[in-house]
């Protein structure tokens, strides 16, 4: 008994050291930058605002991992597949066509809706197929077996669009009343981030109301609460788990035309680091949360935007944006060691993991 | 158990007498091994390039280039050459387990490859290991034939970085006179070595160089990246030797970040292909591109080019088709000196002994020029010319 207490105090003295340590490289970082600052306030803003683009597509895509963490309690790593399908069978099958007839361009607001719905209604027919085949009969094995089975699947998907479509990045179509910037506040903007922004922000507060105000959405909190029990109260579990999967995959087909449309490239393999990063965002805004996963994709984007320029820079690193990922998954760990419920959600390790 | 001893023993016998009554037969003393093809045999090489993912194009270009070489050549001493082809991946890892695949076949005699410098630094570990000669025709770091850091079987028919990222320095000092750059690479042996190579001879011939940054491999958002940069100048000349993907998001993204709208774009060998075109779009037009100088002007070269051609139905789509092809001839020649034939064609080859003999070609007239190879397997008749792109073609403007 007195080895482990004082084995305790070893723990808890070293995980304190390791994060004074942390905050004061941080602290450092940031303040050699400032003093230094070679950069001028529009371009902090500029890196602020490539940070919000490139979070809230995170955060998009960190839904999907939330609503089935929340559901199902497994982690679904296949998820960057659903994003993947979606906008690479559009982009080959509608945004190349509308672009080479010139409606692309004539009517954007109405060809990028047509393209999302595509996008999306892939995105929900393979997450489907998914859930029937890899997650259904494994329902009631242990955790780490699903978890094991979404790997698997994600692979499939992966190398079954490879064999689909290629090996190539395939160009997404420019989208010519989208070029250029805009004014917003005084601070010029490029149109397509805008667009990105708004888009996102439209699609998380539907989201939103979807799970707090509908039938369905409180259908879906009371499986997440008690399967059992909603199922006594007359909820049909099984439907509930395919409208979550669903709709964690329309957000996901919808992120990858924003991201297509934002990099102008798409490519079987362009699934795995956006969801490894939205998990990541997930984790940190505290998985299971809604209003955290948003957090977490956006605080994400942001970090990775202007961290390697604010932490490292001063610390002396050279080419620090090679280093930007290190940034994201030491956030990653350090949250699961120091906060492991996550910036609004609830505790990982101890509820139901 | 005395049965199994007496078993071993009679085999024993069995073997020695076997031994005995083919007395003539060849012995090999070559320090690595042989390789002995029977008659009828084919003679059997393997290539190490990248055949899948975004930088196919490269990968696939220079293994039409060795089977062409396979088509002109015919057999060897008797021999048909049959090519066994993997992938490297354009990455460590396809590097490693291309290299590993391929030795653990004894019947193979040779590779060429790899494509892509950083599947040749553990390629050539493995390969050298197991003995076995590697030619690459498009690795371009400059670490590989390092005095200090060369693996002992391995070669390369292109050219060394060192020469190409001073031709891009020389190019931008001399003939557009700019004064001022910046250089990204993503990590990657080729591209660090190049932009490393570049910033250096720039400032040596008089330039600044604003910025050295580095990229991830699979990044998307380049604009961080791109702001630093032009925070730090704006450069007038930004020089990113990377590869397809990477290059295309650095190339579009570049004209969207401010103080850099009008800055010369430049990059190399890696994205010298259609592909890039195709991805950058209409960002890319105007850009600079070094690589191996395509004006060979010989007979061979005018002969390949129909072949090439008339077998795949498309002109070649990445600059190493021809290093290739002069890769699997050195090999070649190579094979038909030191193999050791017997009476009824049976081949012996000794696999130090053809390692030896690869390392010290000399005056080998090829396609890409007069290739000598050096002890540490820089075999290249470097010349370096510089593109730029003109709608969907890349037009050789220097020298």
């Amino acid at each position: 008994m007195r080895q482990r207490v004082s084995d305790t105090d070893f723990l808890g003295l070293f995980l304190w050291l390791v994060r004074a340590a942390i905050i004061v490289l941080i602290f450092w970082g940031s303040v050699a930058t400032i003093l230094d600052n070679p950069y001028s306030s529009r371009q902090w803003i500029d890196f602020a605002v490539f940070g919000v683009a490139q979070g809230s597509l995170y955060a998009l895509i960190a839904m999907g991992y939330t609503l089935v963490y929340g559901v199902l309690f497994i982690i679904n790593f296949a998820h960057g597949e659903f994003y993947m399908s979606g906008v690479f069978t559009s982009t080959v099958f509608v945004a190349i066509p509308l672009s080479q007839s010139g409606f692309l361009n004539q009517h954007p607001v109405w060809g990028l809706l047509i393209i999302m719905l595509v996008a999306s209604t892939v995105s929900i027919g393979i997450a489907l197929l998914t859930e029937r085949i890899a997650y259904r009969p494994l329902r009631k094995a242990p955790r780490l077996v699903p978890l094991i089975t979404a790997i698997g699947a994600s692979f499939f998907w992966q190398y079954f669009f490879r064999g689909l479509f290629g090996s190539d990045k395939v160009p997404f179509p420019e989208v010519e009343p989208l070029k250029g910037t805009m004014m917003i506040l005084g601070i010029e903007i490029l149109k397509r981030q805008v667009v990105v922004i708004i888009a996102s922000v439209i699609m998380l507060i539907g989201l939103y109301i979807f799970v707090m105000r509908t039938k369905t959405g409180k259908a879906m909190r009371a499986v997440a609460e008690d399967k059992d029990v909603a199922a006594l109260m007359g909820i049909n579990v099984d439907r509930v788990i395919v409208v979550t999967f669903a709709t964690g995959a329309a957000l996901a087909g919808s992120a990858g035309v924003l991201y297509a449309l934002l990099f102008t490239q798409v490519d079987f393999f362009m699934g795995f680091f956006p969801g490894i990063k939205a998990f990541t965002a997930a984790v940190l805004g505290g998985i299971g949360s809604i209003p955290g996963a948003a957090l977490g994709g956006l605080f994400l984007g942001i970090v990775e935007s202007v961290g390697p320029t604010l932490f490292l820079e001063g610390l002396g690193i050279p080419a620090s944006y090679q280093l930007k990922d290190v940034i994201a998954f030491t956030m990653l760990v350090l949250v699961l060691i120091f906060r492991p419920q996550g910036i609004l959600g609830e505790r990982l390790s101890e509820t139901k993991a | 158990m005395k049965r199994t001893v007496l078993f071993v023993v009679l085999l024993l016998g069995l073997a020695m007498v076997l031994a005995a009554c083919g007395g003539a037969e060849y012995e090999c003393t070559d320090a690595i091994g042989c390789v002995t093809y029977a008659p009828g045999d084919p003679i059997r090489i393997a290539s190490s390039l990248v055949i899948s993912g975004p930088n196919t194009e490269l990968g696939l270009d220079s293994q039409h280039g060795v089977e062409i070489a396979i088509d002109f050549r015919g057999q060897i001493l008797g021999h048909d050459v049959e090519l066994q082809a993997e992938d490297d991946g354009c990455n460590a890892e396809g590097g490693q387990t291309s290299a590993t695949k391929i030795t653990s076949d004894p019947t193979i005699i040779a590779i060429v490859g790899t494509s892509c410098s950083g599947a040749g630094v553990p390629a050539s570990a493995i390969a050298a290991a197991a003995g076995y000669p590697l030619v690459s025709p498009s690795n371009t770091a400059p670490s590989l034939t390092d005095p200090e850091t060369h693996e002992s079987t391995y070669m390369r028919t292109a050219h060394n970085d060192k020469v190409q990222g001073r031709a891009m320095a020389q190019f931008a000092t001399e003939v557009l006179g700019v004064t001022t750059a910046a250089a990204i690479h993503d990590g990657d042996p080729y591209t660090e070595g190049l932009a490393r190579v570049f910033a250096d001879s720039f400032e040596e011939m008089g330039g600044t160089i604003v910025a050295f940054e580095a990229v991830g491999p699979n990044d998307t958002d380049m604009k961080p990246v791109l702001t630093k940069i032009s925070a730090a100048g704006p450069p007038e000349f930004l020089y990113y030797p990377v590869f397809i993907a990477a290059g295309a998001f650095i190339t579009t993204q570049s004209r969207e970040v401010a103080g850099l709208e009008d800055t010369i774009l430049a990059g190399a060998d890696g994205m010298q292909s259609p592909s890039f075109l195709e991805n950058a779009g209409a960002a890319a037009e105007g850009m600079y591109l070094s690589g191996p100088d395509l004006g060979f002007g010989n007979d061979l070269y005018t002969r390949f080019l129909a072949t090439y051609q008339e077998k795949y139905g498309t002109e070649p789509t990445a600059p190493f088709h021809a290093h290739a092809y002069d890769a699997a001839w050195i090999i070649f020649d190579a094979i038909e000196k030191v193999a050791v034939q017997d009476d009824d064609g049976t081949l012996h080859i000794g696999r130090k002994a053809l390692v030896d003999e690869l390392l010290s070609t000399s005056g080998f007239e090829g396609i890409t020029g007069t290739i000598t190879c050096d002890a540490y397997g820089d075999c290249a008749d470097p010349k370096i010319s510089v593109s730029q792109v003109e709608g969907s073609d890349f037009v050789p403007v220097w020298p």
